[in-house]
């Protein structure tokens, strides 16, 4: 009886995840982008910087890469207190 | 974690070092090839992963400087706020040694590439996050350790 | 159908990594599967940013052409596999502070022991 129920809202799940997924927009088509237009057509020219990729990460969109260098060093600093030694009491 | 067997070794001696090679020119290149800062410190990372496995726990522990790691870690992290600090009149994060592309087709190059802090930028996080994603590994290793004992000089995957 | 082919396999991986959740009783079991839906997800964003017949979006490599992809998605996927992977990290050093602690990986275990 559990097992029946588990495997009818499976199914109903699935139906609405791939549902979901499958109708943002047609594969190939994302309609109008104008700030990526502005980006590849200006990143040579202003930044001199062949990779509109790299010029994004690092020059428009800077603080996106600051706040992912903050997550990079605090989940280091929590993973080493961790698993610190102990001093043994006196 | 025990040593592997003599071929293991072997093979992990020859290119251990070219992975370093490896991923500084993915580093360094950032700005004309695919790839860049955060994927090539990432690539460099995995030397210290390499030599866990082939060589054990022991031997690694021994001979591993953390000192060098927690350097390369402090420094990308200090070069990437000084350069984002220092446009500061104008906005944070102002690209301030940035050349237009006619001025830079027309005069040549000099040390500094044209395209400014970008680069700069590149080579400051690669080691930042070589340096974080090894201590990571470092520090989950001794974790490991600290609640288990076994031998560490015997070979693993004999048939006794 | 078959032309959204990618936004489809994204649906199939979400949905398996969302099921394993649920019906999985082994801690590292449930920390793949996070793991799985977080591959799902940059690939959804990675596919969104596509452009029938553009170009990779590096001048050096593209030469003449002038359609190409869009760079936004990519600059935000490196971003969110780092970030993934440094919770991946945490996530895995939490468990093995509870399997010191409880001496045992099982969830149900874990629930009822008590200290």
């Amino acid at each position: 009886m559990k097992k029946t129920i588990f495997v009818v809202a499976a199914i109903l799940l699935g139906a609405f995840v791939i549902g979901a997924t499958d109708s943002v927009q047609l594969f190939g088509d994302p309609g109008k982008a104008p700030m990526d237009d502005y980006f590849i057509a200006n990143a040579l020219q202003h930044r001199s910087s062949e990779n509109v990729v790299t010029s994004i990460v690092f020059d428009y969109r800077g603080f996106d890469t600051i706040g992912e260098a903050a997550v990079l060093f605090t989940a280091l600093c929590a993973i080493t207190a961790f698993f610190r030694e102990g001093r043994k009491r006196p | 974690m025990r040593p592997l067997s003599i071929v293991v070794r072997t093979g992990c001696d020859l290119f251990a070092w070219f992975l370093v090679i490896f991923g500084s020119t993915i580093i360094i290149h950032g700005d004309v090839t695919p790839g860049g800062g955060f994927q090539g410190g990432a690539i460099v990372a995995t030397f210290l992963s390499l030599l866990l496995v082939a060589y054990g726990g022991k031997k690694l522990l021994a001979w591993a400087n953390i000192g060098i790691f927690n350097g390369m870690l402090v420094f990308g992290l200090l070069v990437f706020f000084l350069l984002g600090f220092m446009g500061f009149p104008h906005s944070f994060f102002f690209n301030f040694l940035a050349v237009p592309h006619e001025i830079a087709q027309a005069t040549g190059h000099g040390v500094i590439p044209p395209s400014g802090t970008i680069a700069l930028m590149d080579i400051a996080v690669g080691l930042e996050v070589a340096g974080g994603l090894s201590l990571i590994v470092l520090s989950m290793f001794k974790g490991v350790r600290l609640f288990r004992e076994e031998h560490f000089e015997e070979e693993s995957g004999h048939d006794r | 159908m078959i032309g959204n082919a990618p936004f489809f396999v994204v649906g199939l991986l979400f949905l398996a990594g969302l099921v394993a959740i649920f019906m999985e009783k082994n801690l590292i079991k449930i920390a793949i599967a996070i793991s799985i839906i977080s591959s799902g997800v940059n690939l959804f964003l990675v596919a969104l940013g596509y452009r029938a017949g553009g170009t990779i979006p590096i001048h050096y490599l593209a030469g003449e052409e002038t359609l190409m992809v869009l760079p936004t998605p990519q600059a935000m996927t490196l971003t969110a596999i780092v970030i993934a992977l440094a919770t991946t990290a945490l996530l895995l050093s939490i468990i093995m502070l509870v399997y010191r602690h409880y001496g045992t990986l099982d969830v149900d275990e874990i629930r009822r022991l008590r200290g």
